[in-house]
């Protein structure tokens, strides 16, 4: 792509707090702030960070008939989860399969009462919306005039209370359209951190108001795609294009569990999504490879590509990291990896690095206890 | 008076060893660094051989020796905290190295060189 990267609305708001800007799945973002990656991570972890997230597709599903279980059918034809079963005023998380049950792309999605409203990866925003073209009976309209915030931390819910005061009732995966000076926020109590936490759908005029609005409250500090990076491996949660994408299957993601009874073989709406015969199959099986946490020891990161071994030296890898870095909160390099799904928890590992083979143990994920409120 | 790399690593002649380190804007670049591998002591190293790593929250990067000779110490203590190395990276030595006969630092950038490079 020779095109220059887009920007979101809060492009003068990040330079005027120093942000350094990288380029990121076709947008120019916030890597870091003077803070640095490590402060803002643990001050997310002790505090409240906001995050600009504007860069993520929001897409709205509107039946054309106001019928929403018509529209949500339409989706399970290619999300397998349970749609239909959602009730208004709540989220989940699901997958885009294709016909060889790999991963398109991972979403959110929410019943807004009437309609539904995704949230899908930045760099796959294009293709999942020429992917829903083929949808019968909803009208897919992708949100061009609104920003994205995620506000993530234990102190996440009293901020955002001063301004919202709703905001305090919600719980995890909840989603709700509340007033906020005029205008309608997109609120839903979830995030990628494994922290308590928002995401707010703010629309794009009053996107900066809002933002500074939080950022003059003493415990919010702005956080970068650096520090998002760390949060999100520290619980354990997967990154498309990385560790998931269509050579992967669900459940070789470890994403299993977003396919409910309801779809799975024997179920009242078993299959109906692309690749369901394999994706079925091997879920009831359980594959042979799986996305497991490595806990290396010493300091040194392992980080994406790495190759793991079975033995300090010789053989054939058996595996490879899929993320990888440092920790954080836990203090220590921590990563997710492509493994055999027998091993047992504890099993020491090798993983290959400049040459060397370095001791790593599978450890269960995430590497730290979410705070979520259910 | 130091010398600079253009791989932006600062020399410090002390006696006949010359003591290594990575500049404060090196340092900037890189991120928080949270893991240096160090060369070892007595090792004998061509100019350019790649004799430290070092890993930031972001990245893993390598520093060179920036002239052949033999590495005579390092600075153990950077493991346990290696982001002295950002705290304070005009104290945060790597290695010490002595050069082998006929090695000069004239080649190498004063001060206001380096600062014309890093603008």
């Amino acid at each position: 792509m020779t095109d220059d990267p887009r920007r979101t609305p809060l492009h003068d708001l990040h330079l005027s707090l120093g942000a350094r800007m990288v380029p990121f799945a076709g947008w120019e973002m916030p890597v870091q702030y003077p803070k640095g990656v490590l402060a803002e991570h643990l001050h997310t972890r002790a505090q409240a960070g906001l995050f600009d997230v504007s860069h993520m597709g929001q897409v709205v599903i509107t039946p054309q008939d106001g019928d929403m279980a018509a529209a949500a059918l339409a989706l399970e034809s290619l999300i397998p989860a349970d749609v239909l079963g959602l009730a208004p005023g709540r989220q989940r998380y699901g997958l885009f399969t294709n016909d060889a049950g790999g991963i398109l792309d991972d979403l959110m999605f929410a019943n807004c009462g009437d309609h539904f409203l995704l949230v899908v990866n930045a760099a796959r925003a294009e293709h999942d919306i020429a992917h829903m073209g083929s949808l019968g009976g909803v009208t897919v309209t992708p949100v061009t005039d609104r920003g994205l915030l995620a506000l993530q931390g234990p102190q996440a819910a009293e901020v955002l209370a001063r301004l919202v005061p709703e905001a305090a009732d919600m719980r995890f995966m909840d989603s709700r359209i509340l007033p906020w000076k005029g205008v309608d926020l997109w609120v839903s109590r979830s995030g990628y951190t494994g922290e308590d936490g928002f995401e707010i759908s703010v629309p794009e005029a009053r996107l900066r108001e809002f933002a500074e609005d939080l950022l003059d409250r003493p415990e919010v500090a702005p956080i970068g795609l650096g520090a998002r990076d760390s949060l999100r491996l520290e619980a354990g949660m997967p990154l498309y294009g990385h560790d998931m994408d269509t050579g992967v299957t669900p459940a070789q993601a470890g994403l299993g569990w977003s396919i409910p009874k309801v779809r799975r073989t024997g179920g009242a709406r078993a299959g109906g999504f692309p690749g369901a015969e394999a994706v079925l199959a091997e879920l009831a099986d359980g594959p042979a490879m799986i996305r497991r946490g490595l806990r290396p020891e010493g300091r040194a990161p392992i980080r994406e590509g790495v190759a793991i071994f079975a033995e300090p030296s010789g053989g054939a890898p058996i595996g490879h990291v899929s993320s990888g870095g440092f920790g954080p909160s836990v203090g220590a390099p921590i990563a997710m990896a492509r493994l055999p799904a027998a091993l047992p928890d504890g099993a020491t590992l090798y993983a290959e690095l400049r040459g060397k083979r370095l001791p790593a143990a599978i450890t269960p994920l995430p590497f730290i206890t979410p705070s979520y409120k259910r | 008076m130091l010398k600079y790399t253009e791989d932006h690593e600062w020399l410090r002649a002390e006696g006949d060893e010359i003591v290594v380190g990575i500049t404060p804007h090196a340092s900037e670049q890189l991120g928080d660094v949270v893991f240096i591998e160090l060369p070892e002591e007595g090792r004998e190293v061509e100019a350019g051989d790649e004799v430290v790593v070092i890993e930031s929250v972001k990245a893993a990067s390598d520093i060179s020796a920036p002239i052949s000779g033999v590495i005579t110490a390092v600075n153990t203590a950077l493991a346990d905290t290696p982001g002295s190395v950002n705290d304070d990276p005009l104290a945060a030595w790597f290695f010490r190295i002595r050069p082998a006969q006929g090695t000069s630092l004239d080649g190498f950038m004063d001060d206001a060189a380096y600062q014309a490079l890093i603008g």
